[in-house]
């Protein structure tokens, strides 16, 4: 996020999209409801679903799946037309304006709702709403990025906040919704194939060479590393022999799992490190146990980039190890030690060569955690990002054209199918799944359709239902709902037993490698 | 300053802000007032009137959780007629429900029949489940108040157990609100509300439904805000305060990062709370972070390495275990080259975890084929 979500209530104007936020991040939802029912913020939901904040939103604005560059441009249309765009900020703080300027041209409100399906008056009221906000927040998640164009989604609701000085000030921002504890964290410390720590590349031979003396080795790699989403399929060809994965249980998260699945079963040799014995980990070669996050020390830095502690509440069960401590010990065995004492050893590694956690220590962070960037002990930390400048200097424009979703509807598979989570699941279960009540609450996975497809479809509400697309087929419950709305259909990726991924698209953002799940086509029959 | 707002809160003459209540300027001056109905970040109501203080040349004491600061009041919190009121209003909410703690001073003839009635309610020999974490019976005995007139008391509406996680226990509701409150003001859920008139008067969810019938989505804000035990967590029912030791960490579920308290005792999690006063999540919590924390003591946890061998595992010792990692990725990059290996790290696991899987991936393996489930 480039503001803290405390800063959510400062928003006069809130733009959620692709964000089920009280379902995914329920706390962080309460700041955006309660800033709309007490301080008169008020709320625009793009969502292809009704989902639950429509209730709280001034304007609901229902995209067809995967045209988000569209109704992001049309926006931006309708600003530039009505002259409303914040032209002192567009002239100090960035550009190529010119550029957007004509792109967006095309998109008239009437263009835009062709391909959207959203009403082209929905888009002047949602455009003059977001344009003439004090201070206009953007909070998105996973429904903008799961995309093939992901990459381009992002970089238009950068392009809109932009348009509308709305960065670098309380209560804006471009707000991106970490859907994992620490997804944040992992990214920070260097957990991507084409960076270190504080996203320091790899190709940088500066970079390379403090890395190296830091740690006394030598012959760092000089080329960008590979992604999980294409490592998987390099798996399948033969291209990659070994696996070695810590907390991750990719035979339930991977896109089309069918072909994942074959890939795991043709490496040479698989090493799993987990809490439990996954769907993954089945397949391992060797399973190493490790501590849950309450039997261990350390940090976790959230979703507002706030570094956080995690501490120790209860002993480990049996054997298990701390996951550094198993890393550590592998490496001693390839010749390398990594002698590490404690967790806090790590961390004081970690602020030496990372700029931006350099004042971040445990001391400081006791209480209360601390906003990178923070380079040194003196500094308050960052709240907002961008107040002055930004990262390279001024921000660029970028002129991005609408490209469509890699697979359509056609006669065989009539229906688009979008996943995501419910509330009481998380991920792939492994965890929430061991909870009773939370079994209780949401016993198994099923699929939401509109009454208008269920009738069309021939579908009984509680039936229990095939769903197949090109890449495989799961057999699930039809929940007939009201916040599914005509031709798409929703389906909770949690249960690995009706593995919502063995149906989804392994097409990638060609940019960020991430794969299309919000988009693909299926086919319902009775499974009866 | 010549303009300053002042006020004199027991003798001592104190700054305010406009639209400060008398309970805000006396509690920005460590002057304890107590209150129970009074929920930080909500709109004031004063109904519990335990908050009530004296003004000068005011006939009515008035409560101070919602009555605002004027320049010049001349307030009295612990005078005579405030204690009088309070111990009252004590006394009345003592009366009015099932609690069976030691406040509930023994009247010789009623007691047992008292008591018994009571476990009948529980349908459990302990003493109320809030004894030792409850504002109402900190109030009794800080103002020397017992119970009195207990012995009939009718239980209106049965203990609500129809659900995973909460239970409701209306005989033990002292109809604070402070619930309602943080449903609708706090986490805006909307689900709970004031129900019925008079004696009859309950919180209800919906048009009287069961919460798992309800728009309730079981964050538990509501436990977390109840003074007594009428809510109460299910799992952690009897667990007793005094006997549990708390433990500040963060929550391992989404990426909001709220900062939670474990309750330990016999190193078991018997509950979560959310930690209050600090950022980002001030006391809130979600279903999940709050009552889904099972799957730490689940019997399914991996406790020992496992080397799978003729398609079976088998338990292993680390040695065997890392000694046979090492060796096979060792040579599985002296044959094919680093790149021939790829490193999924977790967005779950600490920043130090990932920092060493990092420096393993790139400064051992010499590859950079690291990355985790960001995507996915």
């Amino acid at each position: 996020m480039t503001n803290t979500i405390g800063d959510v209530e400062e928003a006069d104007v809130i733009l959620v999209t692709g964000s089920n936020t009280t379902e995914n991040h329920p706390v962080l939802s309460s700041f955006v409801k309660r800033a709309v029912k007490y301080k008169n913020a008020k709320l625009l939901v793009v969502d292809p679903r009704q989902i639950k904040l429509t209730k709280f939103a001034d304007h609901w604005l229902r995209p067809n799946l995967g045209t988000d560059v569209a109704w992001i441009n049309g926006l931006m249309h309708v600003i530039i037309a009505e002259n409303l765009h914040d032209k002192a900020f567009i002239e100090s703080r960035t550009t190529d304006f010119e550029g957007l300027k004509s792109m967006v041209e095309k998109f008239t409100p009437d263009y835009v709702a062709q391909i959207t399906g959203i009403p082209a008056q929905q888009i002047i009221d949602a455009a003059r709403m977001y344009a003439k906000a004090r201070a206009g927040a953007i909070l998105y998640c996973m429904g903008i990025t799961q995309h093939t164009t992901g990459t381009d989604n992002v970089k238009s609701l950068a392009n809109l906040a932009m348009l509308s000085g709305n960065l670098g000030i309380p209560g804006g921002g471009v707000n991106p919704l970490r859907g994992q504890n620490n997804v944040q964290g992992a990214c920070d410390v260097g957990g991507l194939p084409n960076v270190y720590t504080g996203y320091q590349p790899v190709t940088d031979e500066a970079v390379r060479k403090k890395m190296e003396d830091a740690w006394g080795v030598t012959g760092l790699s000089e080329k960008n590393g590979l992604t999980v989403t294409k490592m998987v399929p390099m798996a399948h060809d033969g291209d990659i022999k070994a696996f070695y994965i810590i907390g991750e249980n990719p035979l339930v998260s991977d896109p089309d799992l069918n072909h994942a699945e074959k890939s795991f079963a043709n490496l040479d040799f698989l090493v799993v490190q987990d809490i439990f014995m996954t769907e993954t980990a089945q397949m391992a070669d060797v399973v190493l146990p490790s501590a849950c996050f309450a039997e261990k020390d350390g940090t976790f830095t959230n979703t507002e980039r706030r570094v956080q502690r995690v501490r120790k509440a209860v002993d480990a069960p049996g054997g298990a190890w701390d996951d550094w401590k198993i890393t550590s010990e592998i490496a001693k065995r390839m010749g390398y030690p990594m002698a590490y004492k404690n967790c806090r050893e790590i961390f004081d590694e970690i602020r030496k060569v990372t700029p931006s956690y350099a004042g971040i220590t445990y001391e400081r962070i006791e209480r209360e955690g601390l906003h990178w960037p923070c380079p040194s002990q003196d500094h308050p930390g960052t709240p907002i990002l961008h107040t002055q400048q930004f990262t390279r200097g001024k921000g660029v424009f970028h002129a991005i054209d609408y490209i469509a979703p890699a697979e359509k509807v056609d006669d065989e598979y009539p229906l688009y199918l979008t996943t995501g989570r419910v509330l009481y699941h998380y991920h792939t279960g492994t965890m929430t799944r061991r909870t009773e009540g939370l079994n209780e609450r949401a016993p198994e996975s099923f699929v939401e359709i509109s009454a208008e497809d269920a009738k069309k479809f021939g579908i009984e509400d509680e039936s229990t239902i095939n769903v197949a697309s090109r890449r495989g087929q799961i057999t699930v419950r039809a929940k007939v709902s009201d916040q599914a709305v005509s031709g798409t259909v929703f389906i909770p990726f949690h249960f690995a037993e009706a593995a919502a991924n063995k149906l989804t698209n392994a097409a990638l953002d060609p940019v960020s490698n991430i794969p299309e799940y919000k988009v693909c086509a299926i086919k319902l029959s009775s499974a009866a | 300053m010549e303009n300053q707002n002042t006020i004199v809160i027991n003798g001592n003459r104190f700054n305010f802000t406009m639209g400060d209540t008398i309970l805000d300027v006396a509690r920005n001056n460590n002057i304890e007032i107590p209150s129970l109905c009074h929920l930080k970040g909500t709109t004031p109501t004063g109904t519990c009137r335990v908050c009530v203080v004296e003004i000068a040349g005011q006939e009515d004491l008035v409560t101070s959780c919602d009555t605002k600061a004027v320049d010049g009041m001349i307030v009295q919190t612990e005078s005579a007629r405030v204690v009088a009121s309070r111990k009252q209003t004590i006394k009345e909410m003592l009366s009015m429900g099932n609690h069976n703690c030691a406040v509930r001073a023994p009247h010789e003839e009623s007691w047992t029949a008292y008591q018994l009635k009571v476990h009948a309610d529980d349908n459990s020999p302990e003493l109320c489940p809030a004894w030792g974490d409850c504002r109402l019976q900190d109030l009794a005995y800080y103002y020397q108040v017992s119970g009195s007139n207990y012995s009939n008391v009718e239980t209106l509406y049965p203990m609500e157990m129809a659900n995973p996680f909460i239970i409701r226990d209306f005989s033990r509701c002292i109809l604070c609100g402070r619930c309602v409150k943080a449903c609708n003001e706090i986490q805006v859920n909307n689900a709970i509300e004031f129900g019925y008139d008079g004696d009859k008067k309950k919180i209800i969810a919906g048009d009287d439904k069961l919460l798992k019938d309800s728009d309730c989505v079981f964050c538990g804000e509501c436990v977390q805000v109840c003074p007594v035990g009428a809510l109460v967590p299910k799992d952690a029912r009897f667990d007793r305060a005094w006997e549990t030791e708390k433990v500040r960490s963060t929550c391992s579920y989404c990426g909001v990062g709220c900062q939670i308290d474990f309750h330990v005792k016999d190193n078991r999690i018997v509950k979560i709370t959310g930690a209050e006063d600090t950022a980002p999540n001030d006391g809130s919590l979600c279903v999940k972070g709050r009552f889904g924390f099972n799957f730490v003591h689940s019997e399914d946890r991996l406790t020992t390495p496992l080397i799978k061998e003729n398609g079976e595992f088998r338990e292993a010792t680390w040695d065997e275990a890392l000694d046979l990692t090492a060796k096979r990725l060792s040579e599985i990059k002296e044959v094919h080259g680093p790149d021939s290996i790829g490193v999924f790290t977790s967005a779950r696991v600490t920043n130090e975890d990932n920092y060493a899987a990092m420096k393993f991936t790139r400064g051992v393996l010499k590859t950079n084929n690291i990355d985790h489930c960001a995507r996915l």
